[in-house]
């Protein structure tokens, strides 16, 4: 029976590698002092192959987040299945803190599997989680992801992301005449792309639903920018803006009800809210220097915003109903502060930042609106369109990488970074979904 | 491409006709040898013998004129919204010669480099081309002949990361309808 596991998870881990070739996520930067963690390849009864090896998505998953470093599986010195086979003394031996064993069973003639898994304290000997999971075979992935949160959620008390996805535009240079934009969703690890759109205009600006439903984005497809909001599993899209000049930015409240965005149909570019539900228009600010890339603050009662008003990029905050002159600045210490957003905490502003007149460099930084302590996160040069996953813990934003576009994470302490796998084309304006279960 | 490069023979007849009447007579009669200029250009190979025959005659102001309507890109500082002041000139007679012909529709697009976030760099080629609008519109070119859109930074002329590729991204270009 044991080796009988040990030599299907041995299959399966091939079939994975062979896979993950094209699809691996680098990691570029870890913390000093993960935590160990075994995650023993799960044994599997049933015909066939699996076309997914569940516990290597686990590992892989705590992997990137760098707060954990997994057990190489040559290392192991048992291949337990289930609560009856572990020997805790087998782990401390090799230094764990964590262990995760598991089993999936399916059904001859069935798409349907059992996956059961247990995660256990190694040093206090007891079992900390476990349940089965049901779904087709096509869902392992996602029972892979969803076994990943748990043991996330048990180490560090902060629900996991790992089962949310990301939206990003990808543009294609084929020639000098002929760019493809797409605009994709996928995992959030980069698996699993789907094209949501596809156009030889540009695409910008995707921004999730709070519901996880539809998409708000813009497109240059009638040749001039205009907002429309796309259902992601019908496909369906109307066009919700057509107003002169430009239409941008379009950024869901939390309710789901209303949508900030920019217009400069008076001549600059100014923000505004319009009703989803009545279609009514609210002017927020209005001055003759550029207002753009508006956030709601977690409240949804004030919307923070980038203004040239200084005359230098620098956030602001205007609540909704409030006059426009009732503006209050957020940041001062930066040369150029752009494209900010509150993390979940609605006291940290992630943002884009130039840090002098002589630095040339944009990174990603977040200031303590009230403590005003700030952390520069990134280091390279050309960083933007910063991304919260929905837990707070991880940001995804776009950079450059050998002169590609590329979307590279980083924790919210800046201690760990991973890039996401390489596709064709520049890749840039991640946006990562709110809690989809 | 055809009918761009049709377009563009047809701009620089038209400033031919244009130019010689300004240079010598008053406004009126600019607009009306510009309508001229116009209706034959609709013959697009008459409008191109003609030019060629009249090309021994050119006075200087003329040729200057020729240059300046070839010219439909204008390039812009890091972070400058303004057009460059040695560009005054051209737009100069870009301005005559749409405002000769009231029928002509150009867009003008907007374009940054990659640097700074990309909503930004969008209100910023909005900007710059804003900038040429009212310069054309302060010279005579009526506000519904143009088509304002900004690229932002989507559409880069040259891509990668070089002072060159940025220097040659930050542009307004004039465009045919």
């Amino acid at each position: 029976m044991k080796i009988c596991a040990a030599l299907v998870g041995a299959a399966a881990y091939l079939l994975s590698v062979s896979s993950q070739a094209a699809l691996s996520i680098q990691i570029t930067q870890g913390v000093d002092n993960p935590i160990p963690i075994a995650v023993v390849p799960f044994a599997f009864e049933g015909s066939g192959v699996l076309s997914e090896d569940v516990a290597q998505i686990v590992m892989n998953d705590l992997e990137q987040v760098g707060e954990f470093r997994t057990l190489p599986r040559s290392n192991m010195l048992s291949m337990p299945s289930e609560e009856q086979e572990v020997f805790y003394r087998d782990w401390g031996i090799l230094a764990q803190d964590y262990l995760l064993v598991g089993n999936i069973t399916r059904t001859t003639g069935s798409q349907l599997v059992q996956v059961q898994y247990e995660f256990f304290d190694i040093n206090r000997e007891i079992k900390l989680a476990g349940e089965v999971l049901t779904g087709s075979v096509a869902q392992l992935r996602d029972i892979g992801h969803e076994i990943s949160n748990v043991v996330f959620e048990q180490v560090t008390g902060t629900r996991g992301a790992f089962t949310t996805q990301i939206l990003y535009v990808v543009a294609d240079f084929i020639s000098p005449e002929l760019t493809n934009f797409r605009l994709e969703k996928s995992d959030y690890d980069g698996n699993r792309a789907q094209v949501l759109l596809e156009s030889q205009e540009p695409i910008m600006s995707p921004s999730w639903s709070p519901s996880g439903e539809d998409v708000a984005y813009v497109s240059f497809e009638t040749t001039l920018p205009r907002i429309y909001i796309q259902n992601i599993s019908t496909g369906l899209r109307r066009q919700i803006t057509n107003f002169p000049n430009l239409n941008s930015s379009p950024e869901f409240s939390p309710d789901g009800t209303k949508l900030a965005m920019v217009l400069s149909k008076d001549g600059s570019p100014d923000i505004y809210v319009q009703d989803l539900v009545t279609n009514e228009l609210t002017q927020l600010t209005d001055h003759p220097l550029i207002d753009t890339e508006p956030s709601w603050t977690t409240d949804g009662r004030s919307i923070i915003f980038m203004s040239e008003r200084s005359g230098q990029p620098q956030i602001y905050q205007i609540e909704l109903g409030a006059p426009s002159y009732e503006v209050e600045r957020l940041t001062y210490d930066c040369f150029q502060c752009m494209n900010a957003s509150f993390l979940p905490d609605g006291v940290n502003l992630v943002h884009v930042r130039r840090e002098s007149r002589q630095n040339p460099n944009y990174q990603i930084a977040v200031q303590n609106i009230e403590t005003g302590r700030m952390i520069t996160l990134t280091d390279t040069s050309l960083d933007e369109s910063p991304s919260v996953a929905p837990n707070g813990s991880m940001i995804m934003y776009a950079t450059t990488f050998n002169g590609k576009g590329v979307l590279d994470a980083v924790s919210i302490d800046g201690r760990v970074k991973f890039r996401l796998p390489s596709t064709q084309g520049d890749v840039r304006e991640p946006a990562w979904s709110p809690f989809l279960n | 491409m055809q009918s761009k490069q049709i377009f563009k023979v047809g701009l620089m007849v038209i400033s031919l006709f244009g130019l010689a009447a300004c240079s010598s007579t008053s406004d009126t009669e600019e607009g009306a040898a510009g309508n001229e200029a116009s209706s034959s250009n609709n013959r697009g190979s008459t409008a191109q013998s003609n030019a060629g025959s009249g090309s021994g005659q050119l006075s200087q102001e003329e040729i200057r004129a020729q240059n300046a309507l070839r010219q439909t890109v204008f390039y812009f500082d890091f972070d400058v919204a303004e057009f460059k002041s040695s560009d005054r000139e051209t737009l100069t007679f870009h301005a005559r010669d749409l405002a000769a012909s009231p029928s002509k529709r150009i867009r003008l697009e907007g374009h940054a480099d990659e640097r700074g976030t990309r909503e930004y760099n969008l209100a910023l080629g909005e900007r710059r081309a804003n900038g040429i609008l009212n310069y054309l519109i302060v010279n005579g070119v009526s506000r519904s002949q143009i088509e304002v859109v900004s690229y932002g930074e989507e559409r880069p002329a040259q891509t990668g990361q070089s002072e060159n590729a940025y220097s040659r991204n930050r542009r307004v270009e004039i465009v045919g309808r």
